[in-house]
């Protein structure tokens, strides 16, 4: 997937040059291993900071909200799906935005390498189907899709929904995968079993709330944790506070959320609260066969009324 | 300087025996990520790890920590007093806390301990709390303590420092606390302190370090053109503006101030903050004087790299840990940053007179 980058930066370089967009919004290389940093450039000389690699899991998306100009924008599939929700939404015109699709292998899941390698890693290359990792005093090479992004591993919508232009042409679809093994496997506990799981996933959570701010639905002006007036949640380790925040933001992104994996990445404590999402996809998908972001034709199932909705609360 | 040497054969066994005077803490596993966190009875903390995913602040700060308890219902004797809740809880132990860790709390007290105002819950846990220190012998590779104010083999914050000499600890005891704590867990295997061969340990450890900060212009710099320099929307592009370095950083010492009742009874807390949340500075007008985040992330770089060190002529407010670098998930990377700030206004090229 790096070969990526030339593409990226001579697409960049024209834009700026041509003056068609502002801003170009994409990655730059960082400055620890399997990390990199969204930045936006202006200038058409400094395109070749940008770089893809199989460490751009960020959501671009989230960089898009509430900006004023025209902006080019590097998109994975499920990035593109995010953008396709902020257009439905009207969070942003789709004139505004200069989408640049990018064909997508699935990203790198620095966790499970970190968890894998025998110390720390300070240097990671990407070479074809092989992730060649370094440390101070070891080697090893894994095989790409054994260190994916878990929410990569199941994706089946790498090729972006909505572009203007492709960096590469379109990667191969997924199609032998268990999308939703994780939560049937949930799905079969007990409500005690169930208790104890939520409870032992939430525990090291510390509110710091990068999941939310990762994810590019949370664009609430001021999020329901924030509320001072009522305040709906206390701000203490209290367990029912925090399990109070996750489930009702899971809610808020029920029919929206496109398991980008953005908030489980971004989790400095590796809690995999895209458990929570996911659930609310798997209903989407079974009862109305739907998956966010894949149209700008179609109205979300959850904002979208009829009057011959079968559900008798409703009426 | 006294020096003991602990077998690694009676460490457990030490700990146990000072488990029954004081209460430990100690780097533990927590789910998938090291945490500096209270030991449960029987439970060792894991010397091997290096830099522990939350910081060991929350042992003399926690996260959430009540400050008093009240009542308003008139039938109980103690309606309306403010009562702090009981604790009947032994002294506190940091067990194997890095020498980065210890020096943190040294630059957190300037600001819980000064001439004008004393942070009574902060000092009253620091003061009963005893700093087991660990050297770093392999620092790791986003550690930049040396020009940070510290170092690997740092002492200062310590009780005691101890050194891994493959079957034992040497053992530097540092201060009365510590020598309390030393005989509280029975080790007493005095020994004349090996002077050449710990020069030699810090020396191999200091090597090791590979991240550095520039900070020697910092404090001659004009803060107001610091501030209004033309970096900072670039450098705060990628922020997503949460809680992750501040809520793991070591030096970090914001927080807010909670009510909760239930009926009659309620409870006062206080609780940690973050520079980075909006609502941290939102006044009750609605006017949030920080309501962009590049305003949010210019406070949490100018606190700890100017402003601190302005007012404190002491260093940076940052101890050179690397949690922050490590873990933000968009990469913001102090040591840019600091180095951006430290070379602002320097001249570009040079002139020959
Ligand atoms: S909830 Fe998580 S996986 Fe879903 S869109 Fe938001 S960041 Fe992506
Ligand atoms: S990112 Fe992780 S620690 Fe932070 S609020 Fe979300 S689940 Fe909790
Ligand atoms: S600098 Fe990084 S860790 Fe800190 S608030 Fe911004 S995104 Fe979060
Ligand atoms: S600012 Fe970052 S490197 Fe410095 S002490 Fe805090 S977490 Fe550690």
């Amino acid at each position: 997937m790096t070969a990526y980058t030339d593409k990226i930066r001579e697409i960049a370089r024209r834009l700026l040059k041509d003056c068609k967009v502002e801003t170009v919004i994409g990655f730059r290389k960082g400055t620890v291993p399997m990390m990199n940093e969204p930045c936006f450039i202006t200038r058409a000389d400094a395109a070749d900071e940008l770089v893809w690699d199989g460490n751009c899991g960020i959501n671009l998306a989230n960089y898009l909200t509430d900006r004023k100009e025209k902006i080019a924008v590097f998109a994975k599939g499920c990035d593109s799906r995010n953008i396709v929700n902020h257009i439905v939404e009207n969070k942003i015109d789709r004139d505004q935005l200069y989408i640049v699709g990018v064909p997508c292998k699935g990203m790198i899941d620095k966790r499970r390498i970190r968890g894998m390698a025998p110390g720390e890693i300070t240097e990671v290359a990407e070479d074809g189907d092989a992730v060649r990792v370094k440390g101070r005093d070891f080697e090893e090479s894994y095989d790409r899709k054994d260190v994916l992004q878990s929410n990569c591993a199941v994706c089946v919508h790498r090729n972006p929904v909505v572009y203007d232009e492709l960096v590469a042409d379109e990667v191969t679809e997924q199609t032998d995968v268990d999308r939703f093994a994780d939560i049937a496997e949930i799905e079969a506990m007990s409500p005690e079993e169930k208790r104890a799981y939520f409870e032992e996933l939430l525990a090291p959570c510390i509110r710091c709330y990068a999941c939310r701010n990762a994810c590019p639905l949370c664009y609430c002006p001021t999020c329901f944790v924030d509320e001072s007036q009522p305040q709906w949640v206390g701000k203490s380790q209290n367990p029912t506070d925090v399990w109070t925040f996750h489930f009702l933001r899971a809610y808020h992104c029920a029919g929206r959320c496109t398991d980008c994996g953005a908030c489980e990445r971004a989790c400095p404590v590796g809690i995999n609260m895209r458990l929570l999402t996911k659930k609310l996809n798997k209903d989407a998908f079974e009862k109305w066969g739907w998956e966010a972001g894949l149209t700008l034709e179609q109205r979300p199932p959850l904002d979208t009324y009829r009057p011959n909705d079968p559900e008798e609360f409703i009426k | 300087m006294k020096c003991i040497k602990i077998d690694k054969k009676q460490w457990a066994g030490g700990l146990e025996t000072a488990a029954s005077t004081y209460r430990l803490f100690g780097p533990v596993k927590s789910g998938e990520v090291y945490e500096f966190a209270a030991l449960a009875p029987g439970r060792e903390p894991d010397m091997a790890v290096q830099n522990t995913r939350t910081s060991p602040r929350s042992v003399v700060y926690p996260q959430a920590e009540v400050m008093f308890e009240y009542t308003t219902d008139e039938n109980d004797p103690d309606a309306h007093v403010m009562k702090e809740p009981e604790t009947d809880e032994k002294p506190r132990a940091a067990i194997g806390i890095r020498p980065c860790d210890a020096y943190s709390f040294v630059l957190v007290r300037r600001n819980f301990d000064s001439a004008e105002h004393q942070d009574v819950y902060w000092l009253r846990n620091y003061e009963e709390t005893t700093f087991i220190g660990q050297a770093c012998h392999n620092p790791c590779s986003t550690c930049f303590c040396t020009t940070a104010g510290c170092g690997p083999f740092h002492e200062a914050g310590l009780d005691v420092l101890l050194a891994d000499a493959g079957d034992h600890y040497v053992a530097r005891v540092l201060t009365d606390k510590g020598e309390t704590f030393m005989k509280a867990a029975g080790w007493d295997a005095g020994i004349d302190c090996p002077d050449q061969e710990w020069e030699g340990w810090k020396t191999a450890a200091q090597e090791k370090i590979v991240s550095e900060v520039a900070t020697d212009r910092l404090a001659n710099i004009d803060t107001l053109a610091l501030h209004d320099a033309g970096f900072w929307d670039d450098a705060a592009f990628s922020c997503i503006n949460c809680g992750t370095c501040t809520y793991l950083c070591p030096t970090c010492w914001c927080f807010d101030i909670q009510d909760e009742n239930k009926g009659r009874k309620g409870i006062r807390y206080r609780c940690w903050d973050s520079c980075m949340f909006p609502l941290f500075t939102l006044h009750g007008s609605g006017h949030n004087p920080r309501g962009d985040k590049t305003q949010r992330v210019r406070q949490r770089f100018m606190h700890k790299l100017k402003y601190y060190v302005d007012r404190y002529e002491n260093g940076i407010q940052c101890v050179g840990c690397g949690r922050c670098v490590q873990h933000c998930p968009v990469n913001i990377d102090i040591r840019n940053v600091c180095n951006l700030m430290n070379s602002f206004g320097e001249a570009e090229s040079c002139s020959v007179a």
